[in-house]
């Protein structure tokens, strides 16, 4: 591009505006920084601080481009506009290699950063609590021997079982259990297993999400580190119920996990609530109204049973 | 005059393709082979069931208004949505696009018509078929297919009235004879372009539009073939008893994610990248300046293209996908943004020292540039694998693909049917009623589309047909914003009828526009420029530059307005 305006002293004029605007979206991006982990449910586990982390930096990194392309926009909107009867052109540019260039540079750059980042922390997520598809027996017993290493300090295997439309979790020492209970601060292990179509493993104050796969067993690990109730959420479309294919993770003390394990040992089996099931009995006492729909399989017989009036903090 | 045409001249000499073909209403209902008939056909009926797509929305949205599942059964609510993307993407979007194809591809390189007539009209008169296919759907014991658009295995194959005709199979059947419909009309399009050019149109003074036509219909041709063996094996194993994504058959559902999205994640480039053209032409004409950096911009539609082939795995980072692949596909996800920033920088200059005409199609370009360079941040966002599998299949992921297909696509279709009215309807639309769908069309949609983003970030999956009640916030204002966007198609439809009907003549070139279809009277005759093909000097967008677009141009312009 030619200089901006003919005269020098629109000329500092207009750096200064630019270096006004510049400034302005600075402190706007930095605003939204901080603002950005807010729009998230509360962090309760230990991938979630990095997680929220990177989505702040994204957050910002997009409001400064956004403000600048917007601030451009609207400048042009508001002062460079035609008179009604004015035919005449525009400034005839065609381009300008530099500019291109530049504009080509940035972005890759930005997104390159960006993506470096990203898998840092993608490699420390998968250090803080991995995900392994379990297809074959040699990676089975891959699987197996890094799960022994950690076997004194973590809890599990905890099996969690998802049926049309049921979770359903199996303790190691054969508590069954409709509500997720896991210790603070200390890893907990899974066995992911779904009984017939796809479901999404999805707790979002953890930042967690996994499918489980019919006929592949999933092993996965992550760290609770608050206490707090929190929303066990179906995520990937598994039919006719999915949106009642709701469950409860209850992350409390050591003493308290302990004590609630000996307490559902002690319960004897039996159904649990499930949304699924009731709706699908009013659905069939009301003459089986709507479309075509696979009838949920039957609730869980758990130990400990969904408390439907129970509240959650995320 | 014999004319130095790159193809076969005898398709000039050669007689009305369909003689006695009517030249009134009725040809809009008949085997017609003219492109610029198919053209209003596609839209016409891609018009129609945008209305229909959008009534299923309002129905969703009254559905998610409250928390509980109390307007319709949930099975209706997944039916319900399932349809209203299949109708939105394979009856309202790839036909409308196809349709101005037809309309602009022909004039906008001096061609009498498409390289093959009859298999456009094929192509055209397959859409009313999977069309009627697709509503019959609703209409069978057991409802429509109610797995999504994505139709994943094994919800897919669950036919849980066990009839051998059910709404999935005939939604199979559906999505089939639209990608065959899209072959042919890919096949058309990239022959039509390589092939029938006017003399003097090398490839670096052709329009812009058909550079992304071009780059999109090669997605066609190389993406479609892998949906559609995906899409028999999927019916294979509905219908007959085959277990290619069956677990207790030795198959893996995980199979036909790896199908389904090698398709249908460039499919999303398909139909951004003709409205990449259409802003491409549009910003030009009503800042009256040249598109900045057109080598770039052009070359930048084939920099999606390759890139969109590579990108599929994103949509599967939380499905059991091996770290160095999450890694891989992150970055080529990321790469997009280099060539779409180009585009989205080039317009921007082409906007800076113009001067602004914010006519109805130049608003719809603003608006939409607008939300697409948001849908771009939540892109990148979405494209980070820690990020994603947070908010990965929730409302973010809603928000983010309608700020796409509808902020910016859909803003961009309405630009070009503004744009384009007088020319191929010779009447010239009301400005007011224009400029009041923008106005109610941009509330509705930020208040629909953008707390969905909010909603997500928070938790809620999408594809719910009830949710807990700390989402009803971000619901009941996406719902508002859904109401708002139907009540803006009441101006807009009011505009296209009564302006085709009784609203003042078009001259040939009402808008200054440089480009052949300008040259032309309003609307063109059946073969365009017929024998008397212009030789193309100069590339188009040449404002303010005092240079002929074409020899003879004077001549040209005489006759048009003669005609």
């Amino acid at each position: 591009m030619t200089s901006l305006s003919p005269r020098p002293s629109r000329r500092s004029g207009a750096l200064l505006l630019i270096a006004l605007g510049l400034a302005l979206n600075l402190a706007i991006s930095l605003w939204m920084y901080r603002q950005a982990p807010g729009w998230l449910p509360v962090a309760a586990s230990s991938a979630a601080p990095h997680v929220d982390g990177l989505f702040a930096l994204e957050t910002a990194i997009g409001t400064f481009l956004f403000l600048g392309c917007l601030e451009v926009i609207l400048w042009a909107v508001l002062f460079q506009r035609a008179d009604k009867y004015d035919l005449d052109n525009g400034a005839p540019i065609e381009g300008n290699w530099t500019l291109e260039i530049i504009w080509t540079l940035i972005p890759f750059v930005v997104v390159m950063a960006i993506a470096w980042h990203a898998i840092g922390v993608n490699s420390t997520l998968a250090t803080l609590g991995g995900k392994e598809r379990v297809t074959d027996s040699d990676q089975a017993l891959e699987v197996a021997g890094a799960a022994r290493l950690d076997a004194e300090q973590a809890v599990g295997p905890i099996q969690v079982i998802a049926r049309q439309w049921s979770w359903e979790f199996i303790y190691p020492d054969g508590v069954r259990s409709a509500e997720l209970h896991l210790p603070v601060n200390r890893a907990a292990r899974f066995e992911l297993i779904s009984m017939d179509v796809l479901h999404g493993f999805y707790i979002p104050a953890f930042r967690l999400k996994q499918d489980l796969i019919p006929g592949s067993v999933i092993a996965y690990r992550l760290t609770p580190t608050r206490i707090g109730r929190y929303r066990l959420r179906d995520s990937m479309f598994s039919g006719g119920y999915f949106s009642s294919n709701q469950s409860l993770v209850v992350v409390e003390s050591e003493e308290d996990y302990q004590a609630w394990l000996k307490q559902a040992a002690a319960t004897p089996l039996s159904p649990s609530w499930n949304e699924a099931d009731e709706l699908y009995r009013r659905r069939i006492a009301r003459g089986d109204r709507g479309w075509a729909v696979v009838p949920p399989a039957p609730p869980p017989l758990v130990n400990i049973g969904l408390d439907p009036a129970s509240p959650h903090d995320a | 005059m014999t004319p130095s045409v790159p193809y076969d001249p005898r398709i000039l000499r050669a007689p009305h393709p369909v003689p006695g073909a009517p030249d009134n209403w009725r040809r809009f209902f008949s085997f017609n082979t003219d492109a610029k008939v198919i053209g209003i056909q596609y839209i016409a009926l891609a018009l129609f069931y945008l209305l229909v797509g959008g009534l299923l929305a309002m129905i969703m949205r009254g559905e998610l208004i409250t928390p509980e599942a109390d307007l319709v059964d949930p099975s209706v609510y997944n039916g319900l949505y399932t349809m209203h993307g299949t109708v939105m993407l394979f009856l309202f979007l790839f036909p409308i696009l196809n349709g101005f194809n037809n309309l602009l591809i022909p004039p906008m390189i001096g061609a009498p018509d498409m390289a093959f007539p009859r298999l456009n009209a094929l192509a055209f008169w397959l859409f009313p078929v999977f069309g009627a296919l697709l509503m019959a759907s609703f209409f069978l014991p057991g409802g429509p297919s109610s797995s999504g658009w994505w139709a994943y295995p094994p919800v897919s194959t669950q036919n849980p009235l066990g009839h051998f005709v059910n709404g999935q199979f005939v939604w199979i059947l559906a999505v089939a004879l639209s990608g065959i419909s899209s072959i042919l009309g890919a096949i058309n399009f990239v022959t039509t372009i390589v092939r029938m050019r006017a003399p003097g149109m090398t490839w670096f003074r052709m329009p812009i539009f058909c550079w992304t036509a071009a780059a999109a219909q090669i997605i066609q041709l190389v993406g479609l073939p892998v949906l559609t063996g995906g899409a028999v094996m999927l019916l294979f194993d509905l219908s007959f008893g085959t277990s290619f994504f069956q677990p207790e058959g030795g198959g893996d559902p995980m199979l036909y994610q790896h199908f389904f999205w090698f398709y249908s994640h460039p499919a999303v480039y398909v139909m951004v990248l003709p409205v990449f053209g259409i802003f491409s032409e549009l910003f030009p004409v009503y800042s009256r300046k040249p598109l900045f950096g057109y080598e770039l911009v052009a070359l930048a539609s084939f920099g999606i293209t390759l890139l969109s082939l590579i990108v599929w795995v994103h949509h599967m980072f939380y499905s059991g996908t091996p770290q160095w692949m999450r890694n891989l596909f992150m970055v080529t996800t990321m790469l997009i943004a280099v060539p779409t920033g180009i585009k989205v920088f080039a317009w921007i200059a082409t906007l800076w020292r113009g001067k602004l005409r914010l006519s109805t199609p130049m608003l719809f370009c603003l608006g939409g540039l607008v939300n697409f360079i948001f849908a771009g941040i939540t892109g990148i966002m979405l494209a980070t694998v820690p990020v994603d599998i947070h908010v990965g299949n929730t409302y973010f992921v809603v928000g983010h693909f309608h700020y796409v297909i509808f902020n910016t696509i859909t803003f961009g279709v309405f630009a070009a049917i503004y744009h384009w009215f007088p020319k191929f309807t010779g009447k010239m639309y009301y400005e007011g009623l224009g400029k009041l769908h923008f106005v109610l069309t941009f509330i509705g949609s930020t208040l629909n589309f953008l707390p969905m983003h909010w909603a997500g970030l928070m938790g809620m999956p999408r594809r719910v047909a009830s949710y807990d009640p700390e989402f009803a916030g971000a619901n009941v204002l996406a719902s508002l914003g859904a109401f708002l966007l139907g009540v803006a198609m009441i101006p807009f439809l009011l505009n296209l009828v009564s302006s085709w009907a009784r609203g003042p003549k078009a001259p040939p070139n009402p808008w200054h526009a440089i480009g052949l279809e300008w040259l032309l009277p309003s609307p063109p005759p059946v073969e365009n420029f017929e024998d008397d093909i212009p030789t193309v000097l100069n590339r188009p967008y040449g404002y303010g530059l005092d240079r002929p677009l074409v020899a003879d141009e004077e001549r040209y312009i005489q006759r048009a307005l003669e005609a």
